[in-house]
């Protein structure tokens, strides 16, 4: 018989791995994914497997010939990044576009912080915002859902452009004294734009890839808590703010205020409190710390949406509330025996 | 098989933080106690308890008969230890035991089974009620008796709080939450009856009116049993419990019975709680209405390649390569044997090592069940703070103990740690959490009593 | 325009004077008393804030040889005696001399010395190792080849050699006394490092009794008193099975090697050998 082995207690496991629960995000995707194919064709599938590619070479470039380490690519966290990092994007966008993302997520966003655990930020959204900032026009150039069915692709706004961009020319009629010849209210810009609720639940609108349809996030969310990926804190956090913020400030003016479901159901809202903010290494480690966290998350991304400059405030809410995370932690205690 | 369980599972009592639920095993759950033959030669260790080692009373050469003292008690904390056979002492010896370190033994060789007068074949046929408590608590510590769920510690010492406490509840630990193991559970079925007595008398010692038996609900059977027992004792009852790890954890289970929490770095006794193991009731049991010391024990004998896992009385200092051969050999593909169970249980190098008052159990792990897979950066992914039942953050406790810094390991509460290992059981990417907690935690307590020394 | 210009620059102007005087003042409130000595001190110590010294880093060292009143005590292992000179010239003290010493591993249990006995799985350090049992051989007291010694090493002078052992790289050694504290088995120890190099010391701690320690590894030391007696200057003592050479009485006569049935006992920086002597493997095989 061969030496026995011998290490300190506890002497069992429970199965669990970085794999699995890489995976299960990855499949908890797949809803959203299809979704994205369905209405954006081929293109879908190709930012996407551009945008993996091009975070699985970095990484292994990375990890082999800068930091001189065994190459971990495969342990699913650089392809959670390329598919996050693909949603974000409108399919319109260049493909070296997308390479250039995926260097900035991989290489500034992890790896410059020591790789898969020890990031601040959420790799995929420094990814997302570094393009953001620095290609405006062709980060924001959203085709309509068109399917497979056309080449041509029309563009529109999204829905929260379209709310903020009519709301701003209000005010500027306002100031220039001129007859409001449009629609004024927020219910009536929508109407005039026929964008409806259900419209927004399966995704049939303007967007970046990932984030058109709430319900196959929806789908994810459930699978990822049955399979015990992530805690249900985080989301319901920042839906729950997102959805008491916006309602106070829809009752409190409902011509100015578009109403809690328009902005949960459009943007990256869904996408970034599912799969973004619950992101394990970025976010808090203790219930209280994560409600924290994901109240912060809601309240930034209103602010930002209603009174900030940019249509869509999630990804900056998101980073913002990463910087605090470590603030958090240290705050946060765990509940005492 | 384990009938239904009950129908309100989901509000069974529980303590209220972290947990883990690891796969059961119970795999000699239905296998009735049986009496393993006397091996050739026992290892009796001089050390099988938690504080100072007994000093030997014999020397090579000495007849000596089971039951006979052959270690005294050496200081307060500390225990008797008595000759588990009888035969002839043919050294005092240094012999590695589950430690891993040599230490002093005592080795006899078997030579009939003779006993020591004084211990009665049949109980005496007095009643809990006709002892007194100072009697009581005379025939423990004379007994030798030790807590057996795997602390060790001294029983006679546990039963006398310090002035100024006083017990109100004695719980019995009867949840066995450590996978594989079945003794308590066997112990509770087949001698529901003694236990009873045995509860009877330690309320008695401690002078208090309740008792709880806390029982997992995947012991059923046990459940039954000892609650048609205790319906016919006054003050003792039965409390059927969530099947969660580590509630047979003194804190964890004071929680679940009673409701109350033991205050970080006090003892039970703040919150008026005694907890005592089944085995520790029984062993109770037979000393004082049998005069027996503390010389023999279940064993479960389990694993997954294992041919017959099954529940063994055997004597202490047998040596557990006697307990693999009963239980049908050791699997060819064993890696790692354990003794204890497989969350909080012992590695050790070698089957020679001897049944002490602690051992609940001797695990066989195979191969491919007993390596390690290497461990990855932490993922911060939280799963670790929502197991600890302490309501620690372990990848913190890690992470300050290798860089060594005891003093904000105190402030993190790391002595609090209760060992359970649900931290390293969950961790994703599989850090040895524990590993270097217990150092932390060792490198802290030496900080800690340093201090006091220099205060004093 | 020039009136705002002149406005400007006039009041910066003021503005500068008032910080700076509101400075002054404030300096020489707060101003601390601190010996002028201690940064000429710390200026030649190595800066490499070992701790060696016993000292919470070189300022630490600097004040505490300021404020002392002989150098009595006081070494600094990492610059030597060629640093302590200095600062005692620079203070006006005298120079104590410390007999320059180096790190010892006193353990020979290669692969080929100690069979492994079982395989370690839990975290890769000797002080968890040593705090669940006796290691992966049958010595309880010898090396566990974790390298605990390696990863305390600041000056990088230690590092497991192909046999498991921790093996010191003399040139790089400061004797700091890091690697001493790391060793949960205290196997390392400082001795003085002898002439030109060249010591002889007892390269086992196993406090087994002969036969024990003999079964465990082949080089153990068995306590066998072969040594001691053998010893012209009374340097050796054998405690608790294993035997011990007194550094300050050890006159390196080498005697003690040949004597031991085990190679236990090492020699370090010798010539080699005349060939008419007896080998230390001839002479055993004689005994």
């Amino acid at each position: 018989m061969s030496n026995l082995t011998m290490s300190l207690s506890p002497h069992i496991h429970n199965g669990d791995s970085v794999e699995k629960n890489m995976y299960g995000v990855l499949i908890a995707l797949i809803p959203a994914f299809i979704c994205s194919v369905i209405f954006f064709g081929w293109g879908a599938i190709i930012v996407t497997a551009v945008s993996v590619a091009a975070c699985l070479i970095f990484e292994y470039l990375i990890q082999k010939y800068l930091l001189r380490q065994n190459p971990t690519i495969w342990d699913g966290s650089a392809i959670i990044t390329g598919v996050l990092l693909a949603f974000n994007l409108p399919v319109s966008i260049p493909l070296w576009i997308v390479a250039i993302g995926a260097l900035v997520a991989i290489g500034v966003g992890k790896m410059s912080f020591g790789g898969l655990g020890n990031n601040i930020f959420n790799p995929a959204l420094v990814g997302r915002v570094f393009l953001l900032i620095s290609f405006p026009v062709q980060m924001t150039t959203w085709p309509t859902p068109q399917g497979f069915a056309t080449t041509d692709a029309v563009t529109g706004a999204t829905p929260l452009a379209i709310v903020k961009a009519a709301l701003a020319s209000n005010g500027t009629e306002a100031a220039s004294g001129a007859t409001a010849q449009g629609p004024q209210s927020v219910s009536e810009i929508l109407a005039a734009h026929g964008i409806t609720v259900p419209d927004m639940l399966y995704g049939n609108m303007g967007g970046s890839l990932g984030e058109v349809a709430a319900i196959a996030l929806l789908i994810g969310f459930a699978y990822m808590l049955l399979r015990k990926i992530i805690t249900w804190h985080i989301p319901v956090a920042i839906f729950a703010t997102v959805i008491v913020f916006t309602g106070i400030l829809h009752l409190a003016n409902p011509e100015q205020f578009a109403g809690p479901l328009f902005h949960l159901f459009t943007g990256g809202l869904m996408l970034g409190a599912i799969f973004m903010a619950t992101d394990y290494v970025t976010s808090p480690m203790t219930h209280k710390g994560m409600w924290i966290y994901g109240i912060g998350i809601g309240v930034l991304t209103v602010l930002i949406r209603v009174f900030g400059s940019y249509p869509e405030g999630m990804s900056f809410a998101i980073l913002i509330m990463n910087g605090l995370t470590p603030l958090i932690n240290r705050c946060c205690k765990p509940q005492k025996f | 098989m384990i009938k239904k369980p009950l129908k309100y599972n989901t509000v069974l009592k529980t303590f209220k933080i972290g947990g883990v639920h690891p796969p059961e095993n119970k795999l000699s759950a239905q296998a009735p106690i049986s009496v393993l033959p006397l091996p050739e030669q026992v290892i009796i260790p001089l050390s099988q308890h938690i504080g100072a080692p007994a000093i030997p009373t014999v020397k090579k050469g000495d007849r000596v008969k089971a039951g006979q003292l052959i270690g005294q008690a050496a200081g307060f904390i500390s225990a008797n230890i008595h000759s588990s056979v009888s035969g002839t002492v043919v050294g005092i010896d240094s012999v590695t035991d589950a430690s891993g370190y040599a230490r002093p033994s005592v080795i006899i060789k078997v030579e009939g089974d003779e006993w020591e007068d004084t211990v009665l074949e049949k109980a005496e046929a007095k009643k809990p009620g006709d002892y007194s408590k100072e009697e009581i608590i005379k025939a423990i510590a004379a007994a030798g008796i030790v807590g057996m769920g795997g602390a060790t510690f001294p029983t006679q010492v546990k039963l006398s709080p310090p002035p100024g406490n006083k017990a109100e509840t004695l719980i019995v630990n009867g949840v066995e939450c450590e996978p594989y193991l079945t003794a308590d559970h066997r112990l509770m079925l087949e001698h529901g009856e003694e236990l009873m007595t045995g509860v009877q008398l330690i309320m008695r010692a401690l002078d208090v009116r309740r008792a709880v038996v806390g029982i997992e609900n995947n012991k059923r059977d046990a459940i039954e049993l000892l609650t048609r027992l205790a319906a016919q004792i006054p003050g003792v009852e039965v409390c059927p419990l969530k099947v969660r790890y580590p509630q047979g954890g003194e804190k964890q289970l004071i929680k679940a019975v009673t409701g109350k929490s033991v205050p970080s770095g006090g003892l039970p006794i703040a919150v008026g709680a005694v907890v005592q193991n089944v085995g520790t009731v029984y062993a109770v049991y037979e000393a004082v209405m049998k005069h027996k010391p503390l010389v023999e024990r279940v064993v479960t004998v389990t694993g997954k390649a294992v041919k017959n896992p099954g529940n063994y009385l055997c004597r202490i200092g047998t040596p557990i390569s006697k307990l693999i051969e009963a239980a049908g050999g050791m699997p060819e593909d064993t890696g790692k044997v354990i003794s204890g169970g497989p969350m909080m249980g012992k590695a050790v190098m070698s089957t020679e090592i001897a049944v002490t008052k602690g051992t609940s159990g001797v695990l066989l792990m195979r191969e491919n069940e007993s390596r390690r897979p290497a461990y990855r950066n932490c993922i911060r992914c939280a799963k670790c703070v929502s197991a600890c039942p302490m309501g620690l953050e372990p990848f913190r406790l890690m992470l300050l103990s290798e860089q060594g810094l005891t003093e904000t390991l105190e402030q993190e509460r790391v002595m609090d740690c209760i060992e359970c290992g649900s931290c390293s059981f969950t961790c994703p990417a599989h850090r040895p959490l524990l590993d270097l907690i217990r150092l932390g935690k060792n490198r802290t307590g030496q900080m800690i009593r340093a201090r006091k020394a220099k205060n004093q | 325009m020039t009136t705002t210009i002149l406005f400007t620059i006039i009041s910066l102007c003021l503005i500068g004077i008032a910080s700076a005087v509101i400075l002054y003042f404030v300096a020489q409130k707060f101003k601390v008393d601190e010996d002028p000595r201690i940064d000429i001190v710390e200026e030649l110590l190595p800066g490499a804030n070992c701790g060696g010294c016993g000292k919470p880093g070189c300022r630490g060292f600097a004040e505490a040889t300021v404020k002392a009143d002989s150098l009595d005590g006081l070494f600094c292992p990492v610059g030597g005696a060629a640093t302590m000179t200095k600062i005692a010239s620079a203070l006006g003290r005298e120079v104590v001399m410390q007999t320059p010493k180096i790190a010892v591993v006193r353990c020979n249990g290669t692969c080929e010395h100690r069979p492994r006995t079982s395989h370690y799985d839990g975290y890769k350090s000797c002080a968890v190792e040593h705090s669940l049992y006796r290691g992966e051989t049958d010595c309880a007291y010898g090396c566990l080849g974790c390298g605990d010694c390696v990863k305390a090493c600041a000056f990088d002078a230690i590092r497991m050699d192909e046999n498991g052992l921790p093996a010191v790289d003399e040139e790089k050694c400061v004797a700091c006394g890091a690697c001493v504290k790391a060793c949960p088995r205290n196997i390392i120890e400082l001795r003085n490092q002898g002439p030109k190099g060249r010591r002889v010391f007892v390269s086992c701690v196993n406090k087994d009794k002969g036969a024990a320690a003999r079964k465990a590894c082949a080089a153990a030391c068995i306590g066998c008193g072969k040594c001691a007696k053998e010893c012209p200057f009374g340097a050796i003592t054998v405690e608790n099975n294993v035997a011990y050479i007194d550094f300050n009485k050890c006159r390196l006569c080498r005697k003690c090697v040949s004597a031991c049935p085990t190679h236990a006992i090492h020699e370090v920086n010798f010539p080699a050998r005349k060939i008419t002597e007896a080998t230390p493997e001839a002479s055993t095989t004689e005994a």
